[in-house]
């Protein structure tokens, strides 16, 4: 057990120094767009979205639930492409060369994505705090919405890491990346509650886990506990269920690759 | 000499898609000599390596390292080996000290051991003064040797090298060459493969000339040569119009073994120069072929590869595409 968490110490310690020598810039680009869009954007389509529509006081505190979620599903999305450039460069190669748990390797990136992903979502609730978002479900509610985007964010990492094993090439991963993740945002309900959908969206949206994510942050964030907790409850069941099948199929995948 | 047997081949294949990459393999590697795997691109050293190391199941047959076997006792067999790839596998960010750090870790030794050994290998690859540099502003030679040190940092048994040498300039060829020896000397088992026959010649106390995933032939690079026999003549022929009917009329000529068309004229490997010159210095004359030089020598690592494989390693063309 002492062994198993060397070892994951010394490889979560690798991705944080890959982080901190070149990826502040990477950092920023996936951080920024997100505030961007919660302050601009938010603030452009206040007129544009109609109160009784959202059910929010301003299209600002709606959209801050989609915007937390958003982070979640494109650092979960992007978690497996240092793998994917280890296996490329024989990196990975060379740490299951050496007598590790054959899991190592893929649970410090999960520490890692988990622990960056929970750190965004934080700074974004924090300027939503600035800009007059305040939680009616206080710290408590944090800790909840941090729970769901892991929740939600361990699947998502699964499934980009499942990608990078069995991909033949980098640009085919990063196809399929774009082609899962803008469906998968405007087809939720990040930015516009299932009710103001057209029939056939708001049923293809119930089958995206993100909007169950999303459904179980909102009431968090605009209006209590009391709302929130059926939504929370679902949310929970919904994607363990997710997570369950993205691991399997992770696993599946990991070990066609290493043997 | 009875000679403790590192690692053991057994009849092993592997193939990707169908396709045979490694077919029906066998060899073994005593302990504490080094062991070379010689053939051109494609031939299946690399792929022979990662089921050593057991990052590559066998499609059939096996392979055991130290009596272990490579999948059922895969865990174990990890212990036992450092493994330099032949990619470089550098990670650009971390710097040459944060790479044995984290192999360090993975190999389960502590601050102090890692501390002390780090220090050691850092001054034998002799990358002490860039240690805490970035990998990414390492030039090409600086990361193989980084490449190498990792290998190294387990303290190993045995050492597998995926074409150590591979795009380095000479003094920096030497130079590994020598790491190697020392390794040896101080009782390591090193496997590695090479397509340099000066390397193979050199280096290895014995060898295997793999082509098209199979075993050509195995032995000592001098026991090799001499199994071959006799001399070889080359002959440099310009014009090589007659290239062709020159080779076809000294084919089968009862002084000649064998005739092999080369880039610059003919290899022609024959019992004894002295016997075959004359003919085939008759046959050249009646095909008014003239010979701008010729040559002739003891058989060369060369001569035998091409003697198993049919074709030169120097202008061996991939098998296939590699990517
Ligand atoms: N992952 C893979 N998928 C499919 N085919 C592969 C794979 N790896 C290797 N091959 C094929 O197996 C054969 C042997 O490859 P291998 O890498 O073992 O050759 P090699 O002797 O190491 O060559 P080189 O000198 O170029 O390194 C080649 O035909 C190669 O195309
Ligand atoms: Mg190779």
């Amino acid at each position: 057990m002492a062994h198993y968490w060397q070892e994951i110490g010394a490889l979560t310690l690798r991705w944080v120094r890959r982080l901190s020598r070149e990826k502040f810039s990477m950092l920023f680009t996936l951080v920024q767009p997100m505030l961007f869009w919660l302050i601009f954007f938010g603030n452009l389509f206040q007129r544009a979205a109609d109160v009784q529509v959202t059910q929010a006081p301003n299209y600002i505190s709606f959209l801050a639930a989609g915007v937390v979620v958003m982070t979640v599903l494109n650092n979960g999305l992007a978690g497996g492409v240092d793998l994917l450039f280890d296996k490329e460069n024989g990196f990975l190669e060379r740490l299951m060369s050496a007598p590790i748990h054959r899991s190592s390797v893929i649970l410090s990136r999960f520490i890692f994505v988990m622990t960056i992903t929970s750190l965004q979502v934080l700074v974004i609730l924090g300027i939503a705090f600035l800009f007059g978002v305040h939680p009616a479900t206080g710290l408590a509610g944090v800790a909840m919405i941090l729970l769901i985007g892991m929740l939600f964010g361990v699947g998502l990492t699964a499934i980009s890491m499942a990608m990078a094993f069995s991909v033949k090439s980098h640009g085919d991963f990063f196809s399929v990346l774009g082609f899962l993740s803008l469906p998968m945002i405007f087809l939720s309900s990040a930015l516009v509650p299932l009710t103001a959908m057209p029939g056939w969206m708001s049923v293809l949206a119930q089958f995206n886990p993100m909007t169950w994510a999303i459904d179980a942050v909102r009431p968090l964030i605009l209006t209590g506990w009391s709302d929130a907790l059926p939504h929370v409850g679902m949310a929970v069941v919904v994607m363990l269920i997710f997570d369950a099948l993205c691991l399997y199929g992770g696993a599946k995948a990991f070990r066609r690759a290493m043997g | 000499m009875d000679r403790t047997i590192a690692i053991d081949v057994n009849r092993l294949c592997k193939s990707y898609d169908g396709h045979k990459a490694v077919d029906d393999l066998s060899f073994q590697v005593y302990a504490g000599e080094i062991f070379g795997l010689l053939g051109p691109n494609g031939a299946g050293k690399s792929t022979t390596l990662r089921t050593l190391i057991t990052l590559l199941h066998p499609t059939s047959g096996s392979a055991s390292v130290l009596g272990h076997d490579t999948v059922r006792e895969a865990d174990l067999v990890r212990t036992l080996f450092g493994y330099v790839p032949q990619e470089r596998a550098i990670d650009r960010f971390l710097t040459g000290r944060e790479h044995l750090e984290l192999l360090g870790a993975l190999y389960h030794l502590t601050k102090e051991e890692a501390g002390k050994r780090i220090a050691e290998l850092l001054k034998l690859v002799e990358l002490e003064a860039h240690a805490d540099r970035p990998a990414k502003t390492y030039s090409g030679g600086m990361k193989r040797k980084l490449d190498i040190a990792c290998g190294l940092l387990p303290n190993p048994k045995i050492l597998f090298l995926d074409e150590p040498t591979l795009g380095l300039d000479v003094q920096s060829r030497l130079r590994i060459w020598d790491y190697i020896r020392m390794l040896k000397a101080r009782g390591m088992t090193v496997v590695m493969t090479t397509n340099y026959l000066d390397e193979a010649d050199q280096l290895c106390d014995r060898l295997a000339i793999i082509d098209s995933g199979k075993v050509k032939t195995i032995g000592s690079p001098a026991e090799l040569k001499v199994a071959l026999g006799g001399d070889i003549v080359s002959l440099t022929i310009k014009e090589t119009a007659r290239l062709g009917s020159l080779a076809s009329a000294l084919k089968g000529q009862p002084a000649i073994r064998a005739v092999n068309t080369t880039e610059t004229g003919l290899d022609i490997r024959v019992e004894s120069a002295e016997k075959a010159l004359p003919v085939i210095l008759e046959a050249a004359n009646k095909l008014e072929c003239r010979l701008d030089f010729i040559d002739y020598h003891r058989p060369r690592l060369d001569d035998v590869f091409i003697a198993h494989t049919g074709r030169s390693l120097k202008d061996a063309a991939p098998a296939e595409e590699h990517n």
